[in-house]
């Protein structure tokens, strides 16, 4: 039995030896070669724009996908992958500002930084404009098949309406519906009162009979599909949705919405800040933003690009809506500070039947 | 005992990817980080007894007894089938049973997604057909379909094994003495078959008391099983806590019905599979 036992210390010396030496090669091939690892949104490019990259500057593309910024977030922050360019939410830029987790980018080597219009820089969530380089923007609001829906759609609680039972759908995402939820009964998205939070709890539990799914990407198939006649979407699906099915109509419900912007930074983690900045550069370039706009479908800030869209997306409500119109939207703030507050009560509301 | 060395790498392994990870689970379930470092606490586990997450955790068992007690009654006659001498397309039969395994099981639970909307394929025929039209998707039903879909096969095929085990000639002899089909079946083949059976409710019931996929695309998010919750607390929450309390409650669960069975089984001097 000794003998097993020598045998085994033995051995497992010499898997962690190797392991080691493995790791360590590992980290030491990654330097010769450039590469660098993107972590943006499902569906949020078109990918050919990396092929591109490659060959122009022969860095190579490692890319990733999340469908949350709370999922971005606990990835990051769990290690495991050293990302080099993220694309988070505007309170999550926030957050991540906050909690030391980003590179301060040199604009001097963004020199596309110049074609993003001016309203969106310096935002609050990244006042001296120091750690981001604005990627698309928009508006959350109600998605409708107009079809199936007969009376005029212009406030949240058409979402409450039991005639739509089974025809609802709704974000799997925390801030996004317990915003919905704020936003009916008339607070503001941002809301730290805890009694207030709770009240958008019940009323989210109230809803949930009537839901048909929790979604994320697949909303844009369903739309398109008439699989429901309602559902609660980011502004840039819906023209994705409309290439596909002119029956649906999008609104920005009268008591205020979200106004959100999704915009690229480096974190800490980064191993190549250059290489990670030359492909920020290369996305803000207004060709490739273009190229990306007519993709993906969503709203781009950048003022050049925005010049060569077609006249009719150019002038488009739902894609490009005046800011100054948008009075009763809020954007995002980070509440980092009672995060659990805001998990527990998602948490709830998805166990709850 | 000289040989016992040939083991170690597995024991290498194990540790290094089962109890570890385990341990850790454990771990995080009854620590927290605070201002003062890492304490000890039992918080994760009392938030667990919450009306709401309890709910979650019946839902999850009965719909997972639900799928293994479907899987059990359409399992058994398939199995007794494919282990039949007299049937001829045995061959062919088994391999459609092993088929669908060769392709990934996400990309089959999707395939349902689209086979159960409604616009989807099956709504389509039956509307050709002018039947009714099926509004099954994002229900409970979709749920323990797509498990009883899936985990069909881990039921057959260990009852199959057993069955296709059973000595002729002991068979014959309960006919010679005057058993009729049904008592042969149940005084003889059905209780030598109780090792594939038991086998069989285990490897379809644990998969199902687990899983969060399946729910997740054809429940829609609206039916949270014990699975999604641990994967919402990894995934988006962050509460490392909490998700490894419901993961250690959730073994626990696994244990005691492995023992139950393992008991059983013993009594019944079984034990063909494990």
């Amino acid at each position: 039995m000794r003998e097993v036992r020598k045998t085994a210390a033995i051995f497992l010396t010499l898997v962690m030896i190797f392991s080691l030496a493995a790791c360590g090669g590992g980290g030491g091939s990654q330097k010769s070669t450039t590469s660098i690892t993107v972590f943006n949104w499902g569906d949020y490019i078109d990918e050919s724009v990396l092929t591109d990259f490659e060959k122009e500057y022969g860095i190579k593309v490692n890319y990733d996908y999340f469908s949350t910024n709370e999922e971005m977030y606990v990835k990051l922050k769990s290690g495991g992958t050293d990302y080099d360019v993220l694309f988070p939410s505007d309170y999550m830029i926030a957050r991540l500002i906050k909690e030391d987790m980003l590179h301060k980018i040199d604009m001097n080597n963004i020199p596309n930084f110049e074609h993003i219009d001016d309203k969106f820089k310096n935002l609050n969530y990244d006042p001296n404009n120091e750690y981001s380089v604005p990627y698309m923007w928009g508006t959350v609001g109600i998605a409708y098949n107009t079809t199936m829906v007969d009376e005029p759609v212009d406030s949240w609680d058409i979402l409450w309406d039991p005639k739509y039972e089974n025809n609802i759908l709704m974000l799997d995402s925390q801030r996004d519906s317990i915003a919905v939820a704020l936003k009916k009964l008339g607070y503001s998205l941002n809301s730290r009162n805890e009694a207030e939070l709770e009240q958008a709890k019940q009323e989210l539990i109230r809803q949930k009979p009537l839901v048909l799914s929790y979604v994320g990407d697949e909303v844009k198939d369903k739309m398109v599909g008439g699989e429901a006649a309602l559902a609660v979407v980011f502004s840039g699906e819906v023209t994705a949705i409309r290439w596909e099915n002119e029956d649906i109509d999008y609104v920005i419900p009268k008591e205020g919405s979200n106004l959100w912007f999704d915009a690229m930074v480096i974190p800490k983690t980064s191993q190549n800040k250059e290489a990670a900045e030359k492909f920020i550069n290369f996305l803000t370039d207004p060709e490739i933003a273009l190229r990306n706009a007519e993709y993906v479908g969503y709203s781009i800030p950048n003022t050049t690009a925005i010049a060569m869209l077609d006249e009719e997306v150019r002038n488009d409500e739902v894609a490009y809506p005046d800011l100054d119109s948008l009075d009763n939207c809020e954007v995002f703030e980070d509440v980092s500070d009672i995060i659990e507050i805001y998990n527990r009560i998602w948490d709830e509301v998805k166990a709850a039947q | 005992m000289k040989r016992q060395w040939l083991a170690s790498p597995y024991i290498v392994w194990m540790v290094i990817f089962i109890v570890v990870p385990m341990l850790l689970i454990l771990f995080y379930s009854i620590t927290e980080q605070t201002e003062d470092g890492l304490q000890l606490t039992a918080e994760h586990f009392r938030r667990f007894i919450d009306p709401i997450y309890i709910n979650v955790l019946i839902r999850s068992l009965a719909l997972a007894l639900a799928c293994t007690a479907i899987c059990l009654l359409l399992g058994y006659p398939m199995a007794a089938i494919l282990a039949s001498r007299e049937y001829s397309r045995k061959k062919i039969m088994y391999m459609l049973i092993v088929l669908p395994m060769w392709m990934n099981f996400l990309l089959r639970t999707y395939a349902w997604l689209t086979l159960l909307e409604r616009n989807g394929v099956i709504n389509t025929v039956l509307s050709i057909l002018g039947l009714p039209s099926l509004d099954i998707l994002y229900t409970n039903e979709a749920v323990v379909l797509g498990m009883v879909y899936n985990f069909l096969p881990f039921m057959i095929l260990p009852i199959y094994s057993v069955l296709s085990k059973i000595d002729r000639s002991v068979i014959e002899a309960a006919q010679d003495l005057g058993g009729n089909n049904i008592t042969v079946f149940r005084r003889v083949v059905f209780p030598l078959s109780l090792p594939g059976v038991i086998s069989g409710i285990t490897m379809v019931f644990m998969p199902a008391v687990t899983t969060f996929v399946i729910s997740r695309l054809l429940g829609g998010g609206q039916f949270t099983l014990i699975g999604n919750l641990i994967e919402q607390q990894f995934l988006s929450s962050g509460d490392w806590g909490f998700g490894s309390a419901l993961s250690v409650i959730m073994m626990l669960m696994i244990l005691i019905s492995m023992g139950i069975m393992n008991k059983y089984e013993q009594e019944n001097g079984g034990g063909a599979l494990w």
